[in-house]
């Protein structure tokens, strides 16, 4: 049996003393306490208790046993701030997408000029890339709600404003050109549509494929990591080459949006999203590599032997 | 997990305080030393260029011509250096230098004769003089209060002055950019993209509102904590 006080990790006041705190406990006992007895403000998922000022956060599952500590043991608490579940924010970034864009698509009044509210363009190429754009948002918001699991349920609230000014910012950017009455179609005309479809269309289906492998990687309810391998899905076997194919196959699909539509506000978008991507494949790698010692060396964070 | 010190111990991390790091090498502060005096330099030019071209001619109307080199040079030059202030504004600052003097007095012919951009360049020249300084005098360990204090007391009227310049000049330049498209690309075209350089100005010019404030207020809280103080700091921000 324990004594569990926890410190303010900025400031060291003491802010909570739990007496008698059994050693084959979770985590998640004293985050509930601390909710309870210190300030019902600081729901679970706003806390981070930690051993160290600086370091990681517990985890709801860690056994206090396991940890290294003596018979008192002292954490440190951070306010994380408010938080709202990653469910939330992702179907609120991705449904203003889906919406805004078909705005434009139907050119409804006070975007372009009154002559032209509610008129469709001559484009055939502008239907198909409002198709391409609408598809992508909606896959996207049944990943969310059927395949995706979160190993983290929540994240600061402010993201969400951030988040959505960039996905909803972007979008209104790119459909006002593709669908602007003085649109200009691609230069090779119907050659570079279709080369630019397929390859959209293979690394959406990519895309996915690669979500429902991570997917079961993981059974519900759980939170285990382990290393994604090939599966019999021939869209899987670029896990032999890539940590995150699904970024890469994100970035394929923007880039074939982009040769499609011709424009270049969704080239902005595309090297935006590889930016960011790249620096969270980055990340994933690091930390594949760092907790499994047989990680397979051939892969690479984002592009095969490149990134 | 943090596999760190046991949580047995209270704090036992030194509470470094944040002002007394290890400082630069003995080869990076010759180099920081050099930088911070050539940019003293570069902006005394500039102010000795003013006084001298004032003194001859007897106005201060059509002043800019007589600098317009040097002065269009010291800002790209703030971007290779390295000083003790954050990224953020400092990025922020250089930016604004840079866009004011290249893409908007030098590109548009019609303002350089106006007094407002005289406004803003005797700000930045005073401003970057004593700055400069203060850096130079702080890597040398040997900072007069004079300059510190000058460094933290003359923005007060020369921070708005420079962006009462600057907004003046840009509102100045507005006619001439639409009138001409300056910068500017229009629908149709291939990469199906537009843009608007007489809206940018519009835009850039607003975004004073939120961040000049913030700017001024920062500088403001600095000044307390600096000379609101009696001991001597060698790096502050």
């Amino acid at each position: 049996m324990w004594h569990v006080e926890i410190l303010d990790a900025k400031t060291k006041d003491k802010l909570c003393f739990l007496d008698k705190v059994r050693t084959f406990f979770f985590s998640s006992f004293i985050y509930n306490k601390f909710y309870v007895d210190v300030n019902p403000q600081w729901y679970p998922a706003r806390q981070s208790i930690r051993l160290d000022p600086k370091g990681k956060s517990l985890k709801d599952e860690d056994v206090l046993q396991h940890l290294p500590v003596g018979t008192t043991a002292t954490f440190y608490f951070r306010d994380l701030g408010a938080q709202i579940s990653w469910v939330t924010v992702f179907l609120t970034e991705y449904t203003g997408p889906l919406v805004i864009y078909l705005m434009f698509y139907f050119r409804v009044p006070f975007i372009y000029a009154p002559k032209y509210d509610f008129t469709t363009s001559k484009h055939w190429v502008v239907h198909l890339a409002c198709m391409c754009h609408s598809f992508h948002y909606v896959k996207r918001l049944l990943e969310t709600l059927f395949v995706h699991r979160f190993s983290h349920g929540t994240m600061p609230l402010r993201n969400i404003f951030k988040n959505c000014t960039y996905y909803w910012g972007f979008a209104a950017w790119m459909a006002y050109y593709i669908n602007h009455p003085l649109y200009t179609p691609p230069i090779y005309g119907e050659q570079q549509i279709r080369l630019a479809l397929i390859i959209f269309l293979f690394c959406q289906i990519g895309n996915f494929s690669i979500h429902i492998a991570l997917r079961n990687l993981r059974p519900p309810g759980s939170k285990t990591r382990k290393i994604p391998y090939p599966t019999k899905n021939p869209f899987t076997w670029i896990f032999l080459l890539v940590s995150c194919p699904n970024y890469t196959y994100e970035l394929g699909s923007w880039l074939g949006f982009t040769v499609m539509t011709q424009c270049l506000p969704v080239a902005f978008f595309t090297l935006v999203g590889f930016i960011q991507m790249t620096v969270w494949a980055k990340g994933k790698h690091r930390s594949y590599l760092k907790e499994f010692r047989d990680y397979p060396p051939l892969r690479s964070p984002i592009l095969p032997f490149i990134l | 997990m943090s596999a760190a010190a046991p949580g047995t111990s209270k704090a036992a991390h030194s509470d470094v305080a944040p002002k007394k790091k290890k400082g630069p090498g003995a080869l990076a502060t010759a180099y920081l030393v050099i930088y911070n005096v050539v940019m003293t330099a570069g902006w005394l030019v500039i102010a000795v260029g003013l006084v001298r071209a004032y003194l001859a001619r007897g106005s201060y109307h059509g002043l800019y011509y007589s600098i317009e080199k040097p002065l269009n040079v010291c800002p790209l030059c703030h971007i290779p250096g390295i000083v003790p202030s954050s990224v953020v504004l400092t990025g922020f600052q250089v930016m604004s230098r840079v866009f004011l003097t290249w893409a908007v007095t030098h590109s548009v012919r019609e303002v350089q004769s106006e007094d407002s951009v005289l406004l803003f360049v005797t700000a930045w020249t005073v401003t970057e003089i004593i700055r400069y300084s203060f850096y130079t005098f702080s890597l040398l360990n040997h900072l007069p209060y004079l300059i510190k204090w000058a460094r933290y007391t003359f923005f007060i009227v020369l921070y708005p002055m420079g962006v009462t310049g600057e907004l003046l000049t840009i509102y100045a330049a507005l006619p001439y950019v639409q009138k001409t498209g300056l910068y500017s690309v229009t629908l149709p075209n291939k990469y199906n993209f537009s843009f608007d350089y007489y809206t940018f100005l519009i835009l850039i010019m607003i975004s004073y509102i939120p961040l000049f404030p913030q700017l001024y207020f920062h500088m403001i809280r600095q000044r307390k904590k600096v000379l609101g103080h009696v001991e001597d700091y060698s790096k502050v921000e």
